[in-house]
């Protein structure tokens, strides 16, 4: 774009080392913790004098570590399986009916993408705490849901916008009746917005920290929720072990998305 | 007798206050092949879509036989349809397009298999059953595309403009295999374009449109020559529409006092070729242009209107000498001279 | 001619339409259950009494508390200040993005977006380990003499804004830099023909039409840091206190649900006035065009 500008290297090198700057502050906290999670040492040393698995054996050998992973996993996956199909669901409606009804639907859909989560979090709090269902794996899970379903229409809703509905026309005049037209034309057409818009649900569910830090306890807490206490409590390397699979789990996810869409 | 296969009865439908079908009626023989002919916007889409059941009429009937279909969900239909952008799955081949409507119908999958490759077979595409669909040219599209719409035996087929996006010289290849498939299967069709020469070519019948009404419903010869209003005229081809009081009959002085409708390629130079109850047009030359197989004379008549004639080469032995602002006469057999009822130039 | 609908047709067509809306409705009841309820139910619950009867004594004990005005402060100098520096860092780095092919670009946008595909509390972590006392950058400063003493760069508002900053660029930066990939670059070839400098292309045509992006990615990051709890709750060592952070306490240490109620309505109320003065600056966002010198 500067390219106009051959003569201007000063401005140019201020400007890319300015760059290189923001960007290094952005990686730096995620890169950090990966040597120090590979620590022998007890203390927050960097670099560490010596290596070991130690941290990564605490944490798989921990009671409690394993069941926050467990319901973590079983969340994000009951939310994606819950939230994903309400979303596609709901993106059809709206691209259907469009116009002014649409777009109400859509702005009531997108409320809790703009709430601030402990607005949600305390409201759900209320609501749960009237029927007794405070620290069920049945609460978090509608919180997550909430969450999750604007998250999966914003990336359903761009794929139907581009889907040529004479397909399903053309499919209802051959004599599909409405289940068929959705499940045999549209679900395979928009397979790779499905699949990456069920990765989100599910990183979504996995990544929400603050409904869980009020709903979810005992058994039923999750990751986050156990991350968070142990960051107000205290910070050994084992978190340091936690964050660096859960980057490479979520990164993974990312790419395998990323990559997919491409092919 | 010839029985009704398609009944359209009153059909109205609005966009907002915009009409785009005004009391469309319309009936079909079965086993024939009639056109809907009209310009871009004229509500042929829109008619083809009420028939299919994706358009919902605001009144009227639609009969299929002597079934009420007007309100029957589009899937029980049983109308095979070529869509314009043909509308094939991209997700599944060939084959798998074609049998779909046979999946659909539960028919056993060796069964289906099998009709699907005679269908495949009857469009001239064996050999590419297992082909991606992305794979295929356009030709190929359009064919498969007719042979998922024709697979199921449907009673009635609708194409909405399918050559459309073809070029010209596959274009007039398919024209005559859809009409020739049409002759052997004989399921009533009802085609839609905006183009008259593909109109003329292949129906039984059109139907000219014109603002979502129908103008006029004939055979393609008499739309030809005998337009009921000056619009179909007009869109037909190049159609003079000449005003009362212009034209006079050759053995008469009496001017005509009727709207004459007189196509450029009905006009000889030479009185004796037409005969005495012909008609007589005058006026001086404006323009000639030699067009390989024929002369274009522009004609400005007394009146101040512009005619123009078309003469073929071979009998335009006197077309070399004329010369702009001569004054000259041109002369129209008394069959080839329609007069617009009721209309006003 | 106006015609007579068909009553039949008609209810066909109204059938449809409530089966296209029907599809929306497990979603709707979700959000409806999980989101609209429970904000209704924080305004029923903030004129409740503990045993349940109706009262306004909560609005009078928060509103009249003054750690309730300390909070609100917090909460704007914690987002105000997310935002300048969203801004300063955030529309270079997509200049310089922008400028790059976009092959280069798109590597580079991974890498800036590494963050916004980490959990909040791995990066919270990272943050901690950095910036405390005997932490990297404390070390990195002693070590080369810089400073005599470790700074207290964490447990503080430094280290909050800090990390609200790290969570909240990434996202400033998606719309900024895609308004800037959009740009034309004949448009600065023909100003560059036309005598502008490099500083003038950039005052008054690369910032000009980027204005909308710089726009909604403000937004986007004052909506997330009004409410923003787990960096405070973490890096402000209890010390920094938005309404976020004193809401849980109330809810959670002090078990007192009434007053938690109005320090949310607070929250919300302050989303409704940073809202309407958003719509306000969108219209002065609209207007924004290079004037022309006056004579
Ligand atoms: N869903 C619709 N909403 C509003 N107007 C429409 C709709 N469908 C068609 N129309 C209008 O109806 C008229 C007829 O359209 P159509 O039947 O597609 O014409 P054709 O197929 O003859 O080109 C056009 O003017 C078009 O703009
Ligand atoms: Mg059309």
């Amino acid at each position: 774009m500067l390219e106009a500008y051959p003569q201007n290297r000063l401005a140019r090198i201020l400007l890319w080392s300015f760059a290189a700057l923001v960007m290094a502050f952005l990686m730096l906290p995620t890169l950090v913790v990966v040597p120090l999670s590979f620590s022998a040492s007890n203390l927050l040393e960097f670099p560490p004098h010596a290596y070991s698995l130690r941290w990564y054996e605490n944490f798989f050998g921990s009671a409690t570590w394993m069941a926050a992973l467990r319901t973590s996993l079983i969340l994000g996956t009951l939310t994606a399986l819950i939230a994903v199909p309400f979303a596609l669901l709901a993106c059809i409606s709206m691209n259907r009916l469009g116009g002014k009804t649409a777009a109400i639907i859509q702005s009531v859909l997108l409320t809790p993408s703009i709430t601030p989560g402990i607005l949600l979090a305390i409201g759900l709090f209320f609501v749960l705490a009237a029927q007794h269902l405070i620290g069920t794996l049945f609460g978090v899970l509608v919180g997550h849901v909430v969450l999750a379903v604007p998250v999966a229409c914003i990336v359903l809703l761009p794929a139907l916008a581009r889907f040529d509905w004479n397909q399903v026309q053309a499919a209802r005049s051959l004599g599909a009746n409405w289940a068929r037209a959705i499940g045999g034309i549209i679900v395979p057409q928009l397979r790779i917005s499905l699949l990456s818009a069920t990765l989100m649900a599910f990183l979504t569910s996995l990544d929400e920290s603050v409904i869980s830090i009020f709903i979810a306890s005992g058994r039923n807490s999750t990751m986050p929720k156990l991350m968070f206490l142990s960051l107000r409590d205290q910070i050994d390397p084992t978190i340091a072990a936690i964050s660096t699979l859960w980057t490479v789990i979520v990164v993974a996810v990312v790419l395998i998305v990323t990559l997919r869409q491409k092919s | 007798m010839k029985s009704l296969a398609i009944t359209i009865e009153s059909v109205h439908k609005a966009y907002g206050s915009y009409v785009a079908l005004d009391d469309v009626s319309l009936d079909i023989q079965a086993g024939e092949f009639l056109t809907l002919l009209g310009p871009s916007g004229s509500g042929k889409t829109t008619l083809l879509m009420a028939l299919a059941g994706f358009v919902r009429p605001d009144s009227g009937k639609l009969l299929l036989g002597d079934r009420d279909i007007t309100r029957l969900p589009p899937n029980k239909r049983d109308i095979g349809i070529v869509f314009q952008n043909y509308a094939l799955f991209p997700h599944m081949n060939v084959l798998a397009n074609v049998a779909y409507p046979l999946v659909l119908r539960k028919i056993p999958r060796a069964e289906a298999r099998q009709r699907a490759l005679d269908t495949l077979a009857r469009v001239k595409l064996d050999g590419l059953a297992e082909r991606n669909v992305a794979a295929l040219s356009g030709g190929q599209r359009q064919r498969v595309a007719l042979a998922r719409a024709i697979v199921f035996e449907p009673r009635v087929m609708l194409m909405d403009e399918p050559l459309s996006a073809l070029d010209k010289n596959l274009r007039e290849t398919m024209q005559y295999e859809i009409r020739r498939l049409h002759d052997h299967l004989r399921i009533t069709t009802i085609y839609v374009t905006h183009d008259q020469r593909e109109a003329l070519i292949m129906s039984d019948r059109i139907a000219v449109m014109n603002s979502g009404r129908i103008q006029q419903i004939d055979t393609p010869q008499r739309i030809y020559d005998r337009p009921s209003t000056r619009f179909v005229a007009e869109f037909m081809g190049e159609a003079n529409i000449v005003a009362p009081g212009s034209a006079r009959r050759i053995d008469g002085a009496e001017p005509s006092r009727e709207t004459l409708m007189i196509r450029a390629e009905s006009f000889h130079l030479d009185a004796k070729l037409v005969g005495g109850n012909g008609v007589a047009l005058e006026g001086i030359l404006r323009a000639k242009a030699f067009r390989g197989e024929n002369w274009l004379l522009t004609l400005a008549l007394d009146g101040g209107q512009e005619v123009l004639v078309c003469i073929p080469a071979a009998l335009a032995g006197g077309c070399a000498e004329l010369a702009a602002g001569q004054r000259m006469t041109a002369y129209a057999p008394a069959a080839k001279v329609h007069a617009i009822p009721g209309a006003t130039a | 001619m106006t015609v007579v609908r068909d009553p039949a047709l008609a209810a066909d067509a109204r059938r449809e339409r409530r089966f296209f809306l029907s599809l929306s409705l497990p979603a709707l009841f979700i959000v409806g259950l999980a989101a609209i309820l429970p904000i209704l139910w924080i305004i029923r619950q903030s004129f409740l009494t503990t045993a349940g009867e109706y009262t306004v004594g909560n609005y009078q004990k928060v509103l009249s508390s003054g750690l309730t005005w300390s909070a609100l402060v917090t909460t704007l100098e914690l987002s105000l200040g997310t935002l300048a520096a969203c801004i300063l860092l955030g529309t270079p780095l997509a200049l310089a993005l922008a400028s790059v092919r976009p092959r280069v670009a798109n590597v580079l946008m991974a890498f800036v977006m590494l963050p916004l595909w980490t959990s909040i509390l791995v990066r919270t972590y990272g943050w901690l380990v950095l910036l405390r006392r005997d932490g990297l950058i404390n070390a990195a400063l002693t070590g080369s003499g810089l400073t005599a003493e470790p700074l207290p760069l964490v447990y503080n508002f430094t280290g909050t804004l800090i990390g609200m900053v790290h969570y909240m660029l990434p996202l400033f930066l998606l719309p900024v830099y895609a308004a800037m990939r959009d740009i034309d670059p004949n448009l600065i070839r023909a100003a560059a023909s036309m005598g502008a400098t490099l500083r003038q292309v950039i005052r008054t045509v690369i910032l000009p039409l980027s204005a909308g992006g710089i726009f909604s990615g403000s937004i986007i990051v004052l909506i997330y840091a009004i409410g923003f709890f787990i960096t405070p709750a973490v890096l402000g060592g209890g010390k920094v206190n938005p309404l976020s952070t004193r809401i849980e306490r109330t809810l959670s240490t002090f078990q007192d649900w009434g007053s938690a109620s109005v320090l949310g309505i607070l929250l919300l109320v302050l989303m409704a006035l940073i809202g309407v003065m958003l719509l306000a600056a969108r219209r002065l966002v609209a207007q924004n065009t290079v004037e022309a010198p006056h004579a």
